[in-house]
């Protein structure tokens, strides 16, 4: 197999957590390959295990069993993006967005160069000497996903990025979010229990189910690029969403 | 509706003049007590006897001399009361096993007052400064160690999870995520901490000492000088404000983040 084939290859992966009696499985046999560059959206009801399959990804559990391949068999640099945009309060938008590579003892003058050019992508000019308390629930989840891409990493892991939003606010994110994907392709996988999002985002959407989730469908996702919220009135925008609608009640 | 709204403004934050004022009426009461219950100086010296006694240790130069014996006490113990507090907080709050032993240990240790180990403490390392930084560090260890715990477990999980995707090491994921994150508990501590520290080096003082303000409290006792005794409590009274001035101004400044909310 070709090494540059895969961004990712999960080979039958399950993950049980111990409880007090017993074990919690929540992830069962689960083999997936993911091609560079592709925008996954995972759905699946509350506890399908979604953000256990994320944070497996992003090298913060380890599966029960089963086995992760990434390219070149190591860990690949991850940008995480969580539910609340868990900025860090002490700094301001500025820093937080330049955080990563400060770890990473990047010299001053890059941290300079791509912080203002990644605040200029998010769209956060007027405010990037706010402290992160000031901000509003979208705002704030710009910076998340500014930090996350900050250092350019292989994968893009997003866990409920806009669940805590209002709805208007929402779909604008998601917008955003695909203008900036295609500025900077990245393999993206995003956990969402919106399915008008994951049809409008993916390139492909993977349906779990209740605990332990299993996959128990994979679609691919044809609707044409660029999208727009005229997408959403396409009969076949309408007929996929039927098709996932009918997966996740099963 | 505005000027509704000033008003309550101005009644919520007391101006400056209630200080003053306040000192005055507390003096104006001292005094009518002095003069009301004809009390001898022996007893309670009058605010003007006081002001003079001040004047005398100030110009024989005996003030200065024993406030800086306790002030090196109590700025040391509170340095290595910090530094030890925080550093086995930090060790505690890293490994669960440490804290499961220790801490029944801290506890323990806690129910012991201070008053009652300094004779102990004399004892053992002398009635030099050493034994009084001694019984400062231990008045200000415990409540530093507890804050420190407090302030380290409050760090989100999530802003762990983030440093450790990011590959922080464990000195980065201190310096960039647990100091920063527990600064505000850990000042909290300090400023307690600060305030415990005087009382320590009083504490240790009054048990067996030949400098400082605890031991001018004996000599003023012995003699039966009370305005002495109250030139010394009044001295202490205020290095302990001065100290928790200091932590506060601390806080203002590296705490600025706070203020927006």
């Amino acid at each position: 197999m070709n090494e540059q084939s895969f961004a990712f290859h999960l080979n039958a992966v399950s993950k049980n957590f111990p409880e007090k009696e017993g074990e919690l499985e929540a992830l069962e046999n689960v083999s997936l390959e993911v091609p560079p560059e592709q925008f996954l959206c995972v759905l699946g009801p509350s506890g399908s295990g979604k953000s256990t399959l994320l944070r497996l990804l992003a090298g913060l559990l380890k599966p029960s069993s089963g086995e992760i391949l990434f390219p070149g068999n190591e860990q690949p640099s991850v940008g995480l993006v969580f539910q609340q945009a868990n900025l860090m309060p002490w700094r301001d938008v500025w820093a937080n967005i330049s955080l990563p590579l400060e770890l990473r003892a990047v010299e001053p003058q890059e941290i300079e160069r791509r912080v203002t050019e990644m605040i200029e992508l998010v769209g956060l000019q007027e405010f990037q000497h706010a402290w992160s308390a000031t901000l509003s629930g979208g705002m704030a989840q710009r910076v998340a996903i500014a930090r996350a891409l900050i250092q350019d990493p292989d994968l893009l892991l997003l866990d409920e990025p806009f669940g805590a939003l209002d709805a208007i606010t929402r779909e604008r994110m998601g917008t955003e979010l695909l203008h900036i994907w295609e500025k900077r392709r990245k393999t993206v996988v995003l956990v969402t229990h919106s399915i008008s999002e994951a049809l409008l985002l993916s390139d492909r959407v993977v349906v779990l189910t209740r605990r332990p989730g299993t996959v128990c469908l994979d679609l691919l996702n044809d609707l044409p690029r660029p999208r727009s919220d005229e997408t959403r009135y396409d009969p076949h925008f309408v007929q996929l969403s039927r098709t996932l609608r009918a997966s996740i009640e099963q | 509706m505005k000027n509704k709204k000033i008003k309550t403004e101005s009644e919520r934050k007391p101006s400056i003049w209630v200080y003053p004022i306040a000192l005055l009426l507390f003096l104006f009461v001292w005094q009518g007590l002095v003069l009301l219950l004809k009390l001898p100086a022996f007893i309670l010296p009058s605010p003007q006897q006081v002001w003079m006694r001040l004047g005398v240790a100030i110009r024989d130069g005996s003030l200065a001399r024993h406030l800086l014996a306790t002030l090196t006490e109590v700025l040391s113990g509170l340095f290595f009361g910090i530094l030890t507090a925080s550093l086995l907080g930090y060790l505690l709050s890293k490994s669960k096993v440490l804290e499961n032993i220790l801490s029944p240990f801290l506890v323990a240790s806690q129910a012991v007052p201070v008053a009652a180990i300094a004779p102990l403490l004399i004892i053992w390392f002398g009635s030099g400064v050493m034994s009084k930084i001694l019984i400062c560090s231990l008045t200000v260890f415990f409540p530093v160690l507890v804050n420190t715990l407090v302030g380290l477990h409050a760090v989100p999980d999530s802003m762990r999870d983030l440093m450790r995707t990011l590959h922080a090491t464990r000195w980065q994921t201190l310096r960039y995520l647990e100091l920063p994150a527990a600064l505000p508990i850990l000042l909290g501590g300090m400023r307690v901490g600060a305030t415990l520290s005087v009382i320590g080096a009083v504490v240790g003082e009054l048990a067996g000492a030949d400098k400082g303000l605890g031991f001018l409290i004996n000599v003023g006792r012995g003699q039966y000088d009370t305005a002495l005794v109250f030139v010394a409590v009044l001295t202490l009274v205020l290095l302990a404000i001065c100290l928790y001035g200091i932590v506060l101004l601390l806080e203002k400044r590296l705490l600025r983040w706070q203020e927006v909310k």
